[in-house]
Formats: structure tokens, sequence, C-alpha cells
């Protein structure tokens, strides 16, 4: 099939901007700024119907259309925190094929109308942040970015900001409060961030992947995007394979393609030929589902995924064989939320502390199944009583775990 | 010498990425250019960061400490931090570290005799399906390093070693 996000795997060195430009590049951008009024690009990305690829599914174009007209100025926040355990998609997307990326960005700031574009990478990403820096750069000598872009009333600047390790600011109101110079942690929603974001002022926070599906809509149109995957989940995603899998990777594929596909038919089927026993599709924050035929022939798409009692995320899909128990899996998730847990709602501090505690002891051979009913009653107690959705995900693979895979825990304790 | 003295190259860039206003979001990117020489931010660079940005110490303190990436104290010239995540652990990753420990003779957080490497486990770095990997942090930057042996590792540790004496002499 042909890529329309990881297109660096069709047409060699698209990261170079002649190259890009020959392939289409920035004639989105141009028709925008030169023949589009910018709630004429919104409406466009809103019949896409496409949706936010960060994890939340949120559809983008209505996210735009929910921006403050009566409070300047406005703000555009590329959300590059990429850290779900099990997501490597958007580093991929930003040192392979980064024009089209930063041409997503120029488009949502035009269509919002923003001056000042930010790309909040994890700190981890330096190489990446140094190279879109100097992808920024050429850009602006392409008289891209800059003022009056296209010779129009238009002016953009797009800044790279890195962060400094910490999960939590992948959550769109803590980023906004890193980016402030503060310490990342979640804002108590509402007011969202597109009546009060960065600096208190109106702001569209996106997702690398999401905003890098932008140009393609614009140059093609809504009708040729929803072509793609599904009625309820149009367009291509990319999903990142890992775990016990044979070709572990990014595939972009429509959603809607099956987990079968995905695991078999593009990662090669599993290590040494194992039987897949769980799967988590949302990364470490995953409800895990159980990997039998049904499963398997699920398609995954936002509203597919759910019937399994769980959810797609940012398609970050976590390969579990028989020879792993999930009494392992959850002490290593806990083991992530414990040290990521930003420490601002108690629920989720406190828990996290608690659990990690269980789940070490119960792996190390240690506990009871009283520790087994404790910690299912810790998540449960934590469950819808944090201000974002860290204290509701550390949760998820420890409910589902010990309810759909009883006797992995049954085993680990002494009877 | 100040941060503003020894960088005001740098320390103007910085602060042009961002509202005259709203200043103290310079606060990261100038911990960065503190860390740039030792590895560290000492006490007097948080002094100059917080004058610089009209912040007191203790507000530029609470971002180091938040953050995992700045550090205030000495440790290896070069931190391999080696991801121990579920998707890196599934693919080997704690195996790795346990015997790139045992071969350097040091547990995991400690720093060799020569304060050349500090061993590290940390969380996800995205490279899932490249595990096992690590990063490598020194100064201001950081690189990657996917799809790892320990024979690998310890050529690489070997080859910063040899650079690093080569700056000395």
């Amino acid at each position: 099939m042909t890529h329309i996000l990881l297109r660096h795997r069709d047409i060699p060195d698209i990261h170079k901007l002649d190259v890009y430009q020959k392939n289409g590049g920035f004639a989105a951008f141009k028709k925008c700024v030169t023949e589009m009024k910018p709630e004429d690009v919104t409406n466009v990305v809103k019949a896409s119907v496409l949706r936010g690829r960060g994890g939340a599914g949120f559809p983008t174009g209505m996210k735009w259309s929910f921006m403050d007209r009566n409070n300047w100025p406005h703000y555009v926040v590329a959300n590059a925190d990429e850290s779900e355990p099990g997501t490597f998609k958007d580093r991929e997307i930003m040192e392979r094929n980064p024009f089209q990326f930063l041409e997503g960005v120029a488009i949502a700031s035009y269509a919002v109308g923003a001056n000042a574009a930010y790309v909040y990478l994890r700190g981890e990403f330096w190489q990446a942040a140094h190279f879109l820096d100097e992808r920024i750069a050429e850009m602006e000598e392409a008289g891209l970015l800059g003022e009056n872009i296209f010779g129009k009333d238009y002016s953009l600047k797009i800044y790279t900001h890195l962060g400094a390790g910490a999960y939590i600011c992948g959550e769109e109101t803590a980023m906004l409060e890193s980016l402030e110079g503060k310490l990342g942690q979640p804002r108590i929603r509402p007011p969202f961030p597109p009546s009060y974001g960065l600096y208190g002022k109106p702001t569209v926070v996106n997702n690398v992947e999401t905003l890098t599906n932008v140009p393609m809509i614009i140059a093609n149109g809504a009708e040729w995007y929803k072509s793609m995957g599904t009625a309820d989940s149009p367009g291509n995603k990319i999903f990142s394979l890992s775990g016990r899998v044979k070709q572990p990777g990014n595939y972009e594929l429509p959603l809607g393609t099956t987990f079968r596909e995905l695991i078999y038919g593009q990662g090669g089927g599993i290590i040494d030929d194992r039987p897949v026993r769980a799967i988590m599709a949302a990364g470490a924050s995953s409800s895990v589902i159980v990997a039998d035929d049904k499963a398997l022939d699920t398609p995954m798409d936002y509203a597919s995924v759910r019937t399994l009692g769980a959810d797609l995320g940012s398609a970050s899909v976590i390969v579990i064989d028989d020879t792993v128990s999930l009494d392992w899996v959850v002490n290593k998730t806990i083991h992530f939320f414990k040290h990521e847990s930003c420490g601002k709602c108690t629920p989720c501090r406190e828990g996290n502390y608690w659990m990690q505690h269980l789940t070490e002891r119960i792996h190390s051979g240690q506990s009871t199944q009283a520790d087994v009913d404790l910690l299912y009653t810790v998540a449960k107690q934590m469950q819808g009583k944090c201000l974002c959705a860290l204290g509701e995900f550390a949760t998820m693979a420890v409910v589902t775990g010990i309810e759909r895979f009883p006797n992995d825990f049954k085993s680990a304790v002494r009877s | 010498m100040s941060l503003a003295e020894k960088y005001p190259k740098e320390v103007k860039q910085i602060l042009a990425k961002y509202p005259p206003e709203h200043k103290r979001s310079a606060v990261m990117p100038l911990l960065y250019l503190a860390q740039r020489e030792e590895g560290y931010v000492n006490k007097a660079a948080m002094q100059d960061i917080a004058s610089l940005l009209d912040l007191t110490e203790t507000e530029v303190a609470s971002i180091v400490g938040f953050y995992t990436l700045y550090h205030d104290k000495k440790e290896g010239k070069y931190r391999m931090q080696v991801c121990t995540d579920l998707p890196c652990a599934l693919r080997g990753a704690d195996q790795f570290l346990e015997n790139l420990c045992g071969n350097l003779g040091i547990k995991v957080g400690e720093t060799t005799p020569d304060g050349l490497v500090t061993i590290e486990a940390v969380m996800c770095l995205a490279a899932c399906d490249k595990a096992p990997m690590f990063q490598v942090q020194s100064g201001d930057g950081l690189e990657y390093h996917e799809n790892m042996t320990v024979d690998k590792t310890l050529e690489l540790i070997e080859t910063l070693r040899k650079s690093r004496q080569e700056v000395k002499e």
C-alpha cells in the first residue's frame, strides 16, 4: 500500500525540502494561505472526521473550532512528548518525514489564527529536536515561515521546546504548564486549552501524527480521507507493534485492520511461533485484552476495540505470549506509573506507591491471595478520583489483569 | 562567570523563543545550557537562571528536581540510561542490563571507578521495537543506541574512554 504518513518509506530523501516540495509538499499550506479562509480550513478537517492520534481520539476539526475568538493571541502546540510505553511512531515521523509534520503545524496555525507554534518534544528526543530546528531554519529561508508568507498578510514562527523526562507532560495541560516554565502538573479542566491554554490564551494542542495527516487532507479533500478506514474512524493509523513478535515496528494501516493482520500478517507472528495470550492496544495504559480468536479478528478502530473492554489509545500494540505471566506485566506497568505520577493528586501518588509494593510482593512470591484482593481494591479506589487520566490509566492493567487472568495471580501467590 | 557571560549568544537565542512577558518559559532550555559543561546544574547556575528570569532559587531548584534529565550532582561523564519498561523487557532488556552491569562490575545506579559511565535503568524511551536500547546523556546532549548487545555496549564504552583520554591529552 501507499503510505500517507510514513511517506519516507515510498519516497527516498523526503526529509529534504526540495524532494518534499517536488512531491507536492507545501502546496496544501499555500492553498490554505492564498485561497482559503481559516474557518474553511477548519471545516475541511472537520468534514474529514480526523480524530486525534495521541490517544483520546477527539475530532480534530471540532477542537480547532472551539478556539475562543474573543481572546488573542492564539497558539498551536504540537504534542511530541511521545512517552507511552509501546509508542514510537511520532519519532519516526519527525526524523524521517519532518516537513509533512511541520506543514501540518503550519496549516493548523493558519486555521486557528496562531502566529506562533511550539513543538514540545520529550527531552529524550534531543536529536530529533535539533533535526527539526534545522528543517525549520530551511523553511524560514525558503519563505515558508516568517512574515508575509506567500505574499499574504500572515506570519508564523515555529519553535521547538524540549521537555526533560516526565511522562505526565504528554497530558495537554501539564504540557502547557511545563512550557510555561513550571512543574509539569495537570490543570483542572474545564477550562480546556482552546479557551484557556498557553499563557492563558486559546491554544490547540495536537499530536504529531494528527498534524501530519492534515496536509494530505487539505490536498486531497475530506471525501478522499473518508474513503480510508471506517466510518467511525476514517484514515490510516500508525500502529506501533512491540513485545513478543518477530518483526516489531511501525505499521501504517487503515483504521479497522484486525489485530490478526497486524500481528501475523505484518509482524510475522509470535517469537518461536508460540501462542499469543494477551494484547495491550494502548501501551502500558491498556486494559489487557484476552487474545482469543474473537479478539484477533476484531478491527482496530476506536469503537470496535471498545467492544473488547479496552481502548485503541495511540495504537501502541504490546503483544504478550505464553512465556509471560500477567503478575509480572502488572508489576512492570505499575513500576512505570509509580515513577511517572506527578504527585499532584493524592489517589494517584499514594495509590501507585502502594500498588507498587503489592505488585512487587506478589511477583516475588511473598504474597497470599489477600494481597491480590488488596491490590484490586486499591486500584478500584483510585478510579475516577484524579485530575488527569494518568491515575485512571495506572489502574487499567491491574484491574483487567486480575479479572481476566486470575490464574496468573493465583499461581504467583502462596496458597 | 555567569551563564549569560559564558554563553551570551545561546542565552539570547533561548530568550527570543518566548514572549518577553513570559520569559519564565526559558527555564528548561537554560537548565540544559547550564548542564552543558559538567553534566549537572550547580548552585551558582541555579542562582543565575533565577535572576535572569525573575524567579526564586527554590522555583528553579523545583524544576531540576521534578524532571529526570536534570541533575544536581556530578555522576559519570556519560549516563547510560537503559530502558527496562514493559515492551523492552519483553525483548530481553532486564537480562541485558544485568549482564552489562555484571561485565562492568557495578550495580544499577553506580558509576565505573574511573568516573566515565553511570548505568541507570529508566522509563520508556520510545524505541520499543529496537530493544535492548539505551540513551547516553552527557553535557546538554543525548544520543540513542538501539538494537544493542552487551558486546557492542562494551565497545562503545571503550570508544568513550579513548575519546575522553584524547581530550585530556
